[in-house]
């Protein structure tokens, strides 16, 4: 099963080396992470969505927490949660086919951002499934290039991960 | 006044406690080294970083107080590589400090540069590399409170050399604030509970206990526990010593090479307490089959090993010995005769035992236990040479059997009882070691003249690389490829050096040698020319079932 996991990080130089490198020793894998500063520039959030089962999870958050750079985990699976991810499809776009993909584009309420001479370029914002629609739409089309973010994920309501202690789930 | 990065270093060292330092100097050091010239803290020079980190250790593991070892920048570094590894596979506080060259330099692939962090990521608990002098003391402050609490562990400090040499006020860094770093001590009083309960209904209960019961100075917790509860005690490598090994419910170590009765406890038990320990295959052998019947408490003070590599019904995570005290505030006392006397049964029907015909390494050791009446402070090699000495000598103290048991590092047992000698001036300390293993490291024969430190190294002498000899004769049809080993004249080694140097060949010259080397004021190399295909027994086949053992 694929896991999201909300890590919480002190921003210093070496802290990505030290969880990717764990991952990589440990054997676990890695489907996607993302990172950037939070609220308070002193600390980074991670999002990791890594695939396994209970007991490979329960280990990847346990050796994490082993980190001392490593301020929280949590497995937000299970919650309410909200994730996206950004992805840019370069796309094939005949000047005949245009119209058809801007049907597409629109229907997705994706957005193009950039208009060259055979193509295009669409960003979409969504979950996975929105994403993955989307791509699948455009692929008769000719995808040239496609670039993602990775996702990120936020727990819905007052909840957040910082009121979660590093010791509890 | 201002105080230059090197001189800041060893008054923070200073107020750590420490009263020795293991190291090698060079270009990236020089500051710091300048300032250890005047500075009231001992200085040990080995011959090799790799022997300093080891010595480091050994201090460590004997006095339970952090090692610290110093290197210069690159090669230094790099050769403390394997002695940090040690130290992380058995939890053991190292702290390493390390030259880096100046700031400037750094990824400019400069002379002696080594990316030290980078490579030591994964063999410590944590590292820095401090880029400001004024971040010294507090990280070196940092770096011994991690290396020391929680599970203790090696520490790696790189010190750039213009930050060592960069002159700033000291300013005192106050106390130790980790967000991200809060070991937990206590355990769960729920846990705890359930874990009596467990207890209270087992009708075959062992205790299988590690070196988190040493580390964390919880021997006399367990000896009360086990006798409360009158549940036999297996230890493994790292644990022996934790439990008087001259207890009557102490079964020796399990494993590979334990004894066939605590591998048959641990078959036929109904509840496994495990202290301190980590389930390593070397334990486990097949770990489907490991503890078939057992319920499993698990209490360690590393969360991440409860369930790692076998499934645990309580986990206690915490501190051994405050865990071993919340337990026996709750417990009550319980018998169980059929189970001992079952136990006693295996126990006369499978003793440890060898022939003795010729000169024979068990023999050797026996013998060393005798003369030392069990008081020696014992490091082992790796190999054979250690699988014998924690067969064979009694250890009844916590912290007196050092030996590299996760990493399982040749030429470790030599420059630990270095450490442990400047430890432990006054008492009489041995490696049992290899003639393969004594070759990993011998020039701190040199260290341990020039400090006149007395070790005696009781090499059993076979010409070979013993057990990979032997697996090579159980599983590889006698194929002895690239083991049988030339070694130098040891006795004339130990001379060369201005140690002593004293060659037994017959079982009755094994008392005075031992004799005459604890009598000696020099170190003594004893070179104990022993059966050449002597083999450890019994055995577990690697991924085998404890319940079925050669030999």
């Amino acid at each position: 099963m694929r896991h999201t996991l909300a890590v919480l990080v002190e921003n210093n130089p070496g802290v990505l080396a030290r969880v990717a490198g764990l991952f990589r020793r440990r054997g676990f894998n890695i489907e996607s992470l993302t990172v950037g500063e939070t609220e308070d520039p002193a600390v980074s959030r991670m999002t990791i969505v890594v695939e396994g089962d209970d007991r490979v999870l329960e280990q990847v958050t346990k050796q994490l927490r082993k980190l001392i750079e490593v301020l929280k985990v949590q497995d937000i699976t299970k919650e309410e949660h909200v994730d996206r991810e950004l992805v840019l499809v370069k796309v094939n776009a005949e000047p005949a086919r245009r119209a058809e993909i801007i049907q597409i584009v629109e229907i997705f309420r994706a957005h193009i951002v950039d208009i060259g001479r055979k193509t295009l370029i669409v960003e979409v914002t969504g979950d996975e499934g929105k994403v993955r629609a989307l791509v699948n739409a455009l692929e008769p089309f000719g995808i040239r290039e496609l670039v993602r973010t990775g996702k990120v994920a936020m727990l819905r309501g007052t909840k957040d991960i910082a009121t979660n202690s590093k010791e509890a789930e | 006044m201002k105080l230059s990065g090197g001189e800041i270093l060893l008054r923070c060292l200073k107020d750590e406690g420490v009263e020795v330092v293991f190291g090698y100097p060079g270009g990236a050091v020089l500051p710091i080294y300048d300032a250890l010239y005047d500075a009231d803290i001992r200085h040990i020079l080995t011959r090799h970083e790799q022997a300093a980190a080891h010595a480091a250790d050994g201090y460590a593991r004997v006095t339970g107080r952090p090692g610290v070892c110093l290197a210069t920048s690159g090669p230094g570094a790099t050769n403390l590589v394997t002695g940090i590894a040690t130290a992380f596979m058995d939890s053991s506080p190292l702290v390493a400090f390390t030259g880096q060259v100046p700031t400037a330099q750094i990824g400019r692939d400069s002379f002696q540069e080594a990316d030290i962090t980078g490579i030591t990521l994964p063999i410590t608990k944590h590292n820095f590399l401090v880029k400001d002098v004024r971040d010294l003391a507090r990280t070196v402050k940092e770096a011994f409170y991690i290396a020391t609490t929680g599970r203790p562990g090696p520490v790696l400090v790189d010190i750039p050399r213009d930050v060592s040499g960069a002159q700033t006020e000291y300013v005192d860094p106050g106390p130790v604030d980790l967000p991200g770093y809060r070991p937990v001590l206590d355990p769960e009083p729920d846990q705890v509970l359930a874990a009596a309960k467990l207890i209270a209904t087992a009708q075959r209960p062992v205790i299988y206990a590690g070196g988190g019961v040493i580390a964390s100075n919880a021997s006399e917790e367990l000896r009360r526990l086990a006798e409360l509860i009158m549940a036999p005690v297996t230890t493994t490598l790292m644990g022996i010593g934790g439990f008087p090994g001259d207890h009557p419910l102490y079964l020796g170590m399990l494993g590979m090479h334990g004894t066939r009765y605590a591998n048959y406890a641990v078959c036929e038990c109904d509840l496994l307490i495990a202290v301190g320990a980590r389930f390593d295959d070397r334990v486990t052998g097949k770990v489907e089959t490991f503890a078939p019947e057992a319920k499993i408490i698990h209490v360690d003070v590393d969360p991440a090993e409860m369930g790692k590599n076998v499934r645990v019904d309580v986990p206690l995570a915490g501190d051994v010995r405050r865990v071993l005290k919340a337990l026996l505030e709750v417990l009550e006392g319980a018998s169980h005769p059929a189970w001992l006397e079952k136990i006693n049964a295996w126990k006369k029907e499978y003793p440890l035992k060898f022939e003795e015909n010729g000169l024979k390494p068990q023999f050797v050791i026996r013998e060393l236990y005798n003369v030392t009446q069990g008081k020696a402070r014992i490091t082992t090699e790796v190999g054979q040479n250690q699988m014998w000495a924690a067969q064979f000598y009694t250890f009844t103290r916590p912290r007196s059997f050092i030996s590299s048991g996760g990493l399982g590092t040749m030429g470790f047992g030599f420059p630990a009882a270095i450490g442990v000698q400047v430890a432990c001036p006054d008492e009489v300390v041995f490696d049992i070691a290899g003639d393969g293993s004594i070759q990993m490291n011998i020039q701190e024969l040199a260290t341990a003249v020039s400090h006149e430190l007395p070790v005696n190294v009781a090499i059993m002498n076979n010409g070979f690389l013993g057990m990979v000899r032997q697996w090579q004769e159980l599983f590889f049809n006698r194929r002895y490829s690239y083991t049988e080993l030339y070694g130098p004249d040891f006795v004339k080694v130990a001379e060369a050096y201005g140690a002593e140097g004293i060659r037994v060949t017959k079982p009755q010259e094994v008392r005075p040698a031992l004799e005459q080397a604890i009598a000696s004021p020099k170190p003594v190399f004893l070179d104990f020319v022993i059966e050449r295909e002597e083999n450890v027994m019994p055995m577990v086949p690697p991924g085998g079932s404890l319940g079925k053992m050669l030999g």
